[in-house]
């Protein structure tokens, strides 16, 4: 039945080469990717891209670099190495030997948690497809497409779980993942924050840093879970994922050290006109990329979080630091939260119930790095304006603060007081459409657009002016 | 209440008449009797006197043991007279101390066992030439009088006392509900409004008013009431057609080993996992060629495999079912050489007129039912080596899911399981072993499509697949070897994670489809109400009515109608 080298085609620590049931699995399911990828992947045709492949899970295998033709990325399925005295850390299993199978009692739970977080993974390249037309130079271009390729083999790793352990069904689950498609109308994304288009660099930017970061603390909570080979897999995808952020946190210093390069040329705040995009804009960009992530994190209350925490199947976020009983049946934390009438105070609910706030709040310190990082730049220029993040509560559309208008400082407002200020929160149309404007494609090596500065450093030892990138 | 009480024993389903303590069989030509005289000493369980003919479980397990073996042992038998044997009492029903102390599960186990043992009242009538009158010697109350309306006439004495009665709704605050409410008016077709008074008149109704309600078929002076029960018995046994000079077959002893986790027979293997609550149940296809005609059936009596693998069969389901409340999943296969399945299968059809065979399938028939009314998750598993056909077949269709393995596992070593397994429908498929809703289980099962019933039909003989099974919808899943293991565990695993209440509930909604018939009816009403009121407080609560009674203390009833 073989018909794949999957050694050599597929970069694998699962032993594929000996494994049949998982070599049927992929037998039909790789065409299907494959298909998937040629028809809502990267929009722009290349030849080849400088890439970074991963071939074992060491320090020697995780980084091969090498100009790469995209359909012939070897998505590879790798797993950190495996602990034989790894016991479970939290829940009503504690101690016990971690799950190597999936326990029939549980099934449904996991297969769901791995569906959920296997959809966002191919979302975001499909949200991602036409960056290309717009990159600012070759050097992003290439980051662009090594996130999309590395959410794609993000994908192969949940459907590997999907494969390997829950069967028949579980192939079924698999191909679903391919025929839903961010967007559409029919079969969209599951979660609706995958459901837009990243219309610009400036959104991509932001989404690798606000929502990518997201992503790392959804894996951090599965890294704990007692499902050894689910946390043994999101423990290598979060090596991927944070240089994902990177190419986020990066990406923001850069627009930020051009936008002040461009104040201090022109001596002027006002430099739309100048190529730039305006720090009022940025805070923007950053107040609405944030907001919506925080949605990500689910409702402030949630029994089914507190259900999966009790029955061991997502911790939380580096449970094993932590110093409680791993078990929380007895304890409690405070949340804020919003009364029905617009009064906002701190809540205290059984911690179980809590927990996605207790991500959410780890999320948040997290966030407000990235934030301190950027007022630096503008501090060492002599520019004493500073960028924040806004209130939990501000533009929210899941969880206690939807349904309430929150400004940016905290402030509860009506809808009118709301709608007159809503445009110094958020990007306006105009806003965007000066984006947009700026979006122009440079794929001379060497050469940027107007409104980013070059990277400090290129990829893997190699100059900025490299050709990472050989277009078709 | 009191599942805290004493743990229940474990039950043993064997009996044989010289032993017996709470009955006698007497034999008189074509006619038998069965004298009920339970011994108040003779509990199952300590803690109660079964007085006045009152039963427990064990009293049951006599008079299943009589009825089967009124029906195999004596072929010379026409009518049965079951009466009482003590002065003034028929039978006052089940014993309500043993009621009271006992726990739900033992409850529900003992009134389903009874129903069924009644249903085997019935079902001997009818198909066996062996019909069964009532002959009420004294007071019939509650299950006494149920006792009687599962006989195919109630010949009540007239003493100006006896009076048969279901006082459980005024006294006891439960149902008539092994049968009782429902026979009353579905068989005995007693008008609905007399029902309701019948059923809350804690005395009952003796003499003339008796039959004219319908609720017996006469009322015998004293004097003469012996004798007219003989000329009664004489009169039935004349329609018989059961034959004169045939000799019995001897149910001899199971040959069966009970180890800790498991039971061993000849034809069945149980195996119990008690950690993952599951019971693994192979049914062997014979071994042996069958034998050449009927007399060389007689001559196996009860080792004919037919024969010997429904016995073993029926008494690994009463015993798990009743001593194994926490295995909760029964995982069936049937190993052996379908084609000799089908040798002995044919072998019984053409021999349908004998009176042997014609029993053996009756018998196989009822352990069936007793199949579908299990309250455990059934689970097919069709691997090589396997002999799901003709009338095993049944079983498959009995679970509530099959699996199948499509193909052969590859690490597969001896012949049998180079082969692929594959499943055959038979004749007998359509109408042999009907399930209590009157259909058969491939009726049940394509309830409403009679396409898909008339492709399985298109079918008979032939080896049909995993993926033609698929195709067919005789199985839930073909899986390759591939996902065989984690696709079967995990189901496993999953089912006995739910609740087994759900479960139980859910199982029973999906295996009676489609029409009622009195015999559905008894079952899922027993489940549904019967049920219900017993582990409501106004029944079982320390003010309800069946622990108060005795006690010379009212009960006290939480008033809402639900």
């Amino acid at each position: 039945m073989t018909t794949i080298d999957y050694c050599e085609r597929i970069p694998n620590n699962v032993d594929l080469a000996s494994d049949r049931k998982l070599q049927r699995a992929l037998e039909s399911w790789q065409p299907k990717f494959l298909e998937w990828w040629q028809e809502m992947g990267p929009a722009l045709p290349t030849q080849d891209v400088y890439l970074r492949t991963a071939v074992d899970v060491g320090r020697e295998g995780w980084a091969h670099f090498g100009h790469v033709a995209l359909p012939e990325y070897r998505w590879g399925i790798f797993l950190s190495e495996r602990d034989p005295n790894r016991k479970i850390a939290f829940g009503d299993h504690k101690g016990e030997d971690a799950w190597q199978q999936v326990p029939g009692e549980h099934r449904a739970d996991l297969q769901r948690l791995i569906v959920i977080q296997g959809d966002t993974e191919p979302a975001s390249v499909e949200q991602q497809r036409r960056l290309g037309m717009t990159a600012p130079s070759l050097y992003d271009l290439r980051n662009l497409f090594q996130v999309n390729v590395e959410e794609g083999r993000h994908l192969w790793a949940m459907v590997y779980l999907l494969h390997a352990y829950f069967g028949r069904n579980g192939r079924e689950e698999a191909e679903q993942l391919l025929l839903r498609n961010s967007g559409s109308e029919d079969a969209p994304r599951i979660l609706g924050a995958f459901n837009e288009e990243t219309p610009d660099w400036l959104s991509f930017f932001m989404f690798t840093y606000f929502t990518d970061r997201d992503g790392k603390y959804q894996l951090g909570t599965l890294k704990e879970s007692a499902f050894d080979p689910l946390s043994r897999t999101c423990e290598f995808m979060l090596k991927e994922e944070a240089h994902h952020m990177m190419v986020g946190t990066t990406g923001v210093d850069r627009v930020v050290t051009r936008t002040v390069e461009l104040m201090k040329e022109h001596d002027t705040e006002d430099i739309a006109s100048r190529g730039g995009v305006p720090l009022d804009v940025l805070q923007k960009y950053m107040n609405f990329h944030y907001s919506v992530s925080l949605d990500l994190f689910g409702g402030d209350a949630s029994t089914n979080v507190a259900n999966y925490y009790t029955a061991g199947l997502k911790g939380r976020w580096l449970e094993e630091r932590r110093t409680d009983d791993h078990r929380l049946r007895d304890a409690f934390s405070t949340i804020p939260f919003i009364e029905a009438d617009g009064t906002l105070i701190e809540k205290e609910l059984p911690a179980l119930t809590a927990l996605n706030v207790d991500l959410r709040n780890e999320y948040i310190g997290d966030c407000s790095n990235g934030v301190k990082r950027w007022n630096a730049i503008l501090a060492d220029a002599g520019i004493d304006t500073t960028f924040s993040l806004p209130h939990v509560g501000f533009n929210r559309a899941v969880g206690t603060f939807s349904g309430h208008r929150i400004t940016p400082d905290g402030k509860v407002v009506d809808q009118a007081t709301w709608d007159a200020q809503v445009t110094d929160y958020l990007p306006t149309a105009d806003d965007k459409k000066h984006v947009e404007s700026l979006m122009q494609p440079v794929y001379e090596p060497g050469k940027i657009a107007s409104w980013v500065a070059p990277p400090k450093t290129g990829i893997n030892g190699q100059p900025f002016n490299y050709e990472y990138v050989h277009l078709a | 209440m009191s599942d805290t009480a004493t743990p229940p024993p474990v039950v043993s389903f064997d009996a044989s008449p010289d032993s017996y303590r709470h009955l006698a069989l007497k034999f008189d030509g074509p006619i038998a009797t069965i004298e009920l005289r339970t011994a108040e000493d003779g509990g199952l369980v300590p803690g109660y006197e079964l007085k006045l003919n009152s039963y427990d479980l064990g009293v049951d397990i006599e008079l299943h043991d009589a009825i089967q073996r009124l029906r195999f042992e004596h072929p010379e038998v026409r009518t049965v007279v079951v009466t009482g044997g003590l002065d003034k009492v028929f039978c006052a029903g089940a014993n309500i101390r043993m009621l009271a102390q006992s726990g739900h599960p033992w409850k529900v186990n003992f009134c389903k066992f009874t129903n069924e043992t009644r249903n085997g009242i019935e079902d001997a009538t009818e198909n066996s030439g062996q019909t069964y009158i009532a002959a009420v010697n004294g007071t019939a109350a509650g299950g006494g009088y149920e006792l009687a309306l599962a006989c195919e006439e109630i010949l009540l004495i007239d003493d100006g006392s006896s009076a048969v009665s279901l006082p459980e709704v005024p006294l006891l605050a439960v149902l008539p509900g092994t049968g009782g409410l429902t026979r009353v008016v579905d068989k005995r077709k007693v008008r609905k409004d007399r029902a309701d008074v019948f059923a809350t008149k804690s005395e009952g109704f003796r003499g003339q008013t008796a039959v004219d309600w319908k609720l017996v078929d006469a009322s015998i002076p004293r004097s003469r009431f012996a004798e007219a029960v003989h000329e009664r018995a004489l009169e039935l046994a004349e329609r018989s057609h059961r034959p004169a000079d045939a000799r019995g077959i001897a149910l001899t002893p199971l040959h069966r080993e009970v180890t800790a986790d498991g039971l061993e027979y000849q034809h069945v293997s149980v195996k119990i996992d008690r950690d993952a609550g599951q019971v693994d149940i192979t049914v062997r296809g014979p071994v042996d060629a069958p034998p050449a005609d009927v007399a060389a059936i007689h001559a196996q009596g009860a080792d004919f495999y037919p024969m010997a693998v429904s016995r073993e069969l029926d008494d690994a389901i009463l015993r798990l079912r009743t001593n194994e409340l926490e295995a909760g999943t029964w995982v069936i296969r049937a190993g052996g050489d379908a084609a000799k399945v089908l040798a002995y299968s044919d072998l019984v059809r053409a021999n349908g007129d004998d009176w042997y065979v014609n029993e053996i399938g009756q018998f196989y028939k009822r352990v069936l039912k007793r199949l579908d009314v299990t309250s455990r998750s059934l689970i097919a598993l069709v691997e090589p080596g396997s002999c799901f056909a003709g009338p095993l077949l049944e079983l498959l269709l009995a679970c509530d899911r099959q699996y199948m393995l499509d193909g052969t596992f590859t690490d597969a070593e001896d012949a049998d399981s180079q082969t692929a397994p594959t499943l055959i429908v038979t004749e007998v498929n359509f109408g042999a072993f009907p399930m209590s809703n009157g259909l058969t289980r491939l009726q049940s099962r394509f309830y409403g499509d009679d396409e898909a019933l008339a492709a399985v039909g298109a079918e008979k003989g032939n080896l049909i697949d995993a993926s033609a099974a698929e195709e067919l919808g005789l199985i839930t899943y073909a899986l390759d070897d591939i996902d065989w293991e984690d696709d079967v565990r995990i189901a496993l695993e999953e089912r006995a994670s739910m609740s087994p209440d759900a479960l139980t509930g859910m199982e029973a909604n999906h295996r009676f489809v489609g029409p009622e018939t009195m015999e559905s009816k008894i079952f899922a009403r027993l489940t549904a109400w019967q049920n219900w009121i017993f582990i409501r407080p106004n029944a079982v609560g320390p003010e309800g009515a069946l622990r108060k009674y005795g006690t010379g203390q009212k009960a006290v009833f939480d008033r809402k109608r639900v």
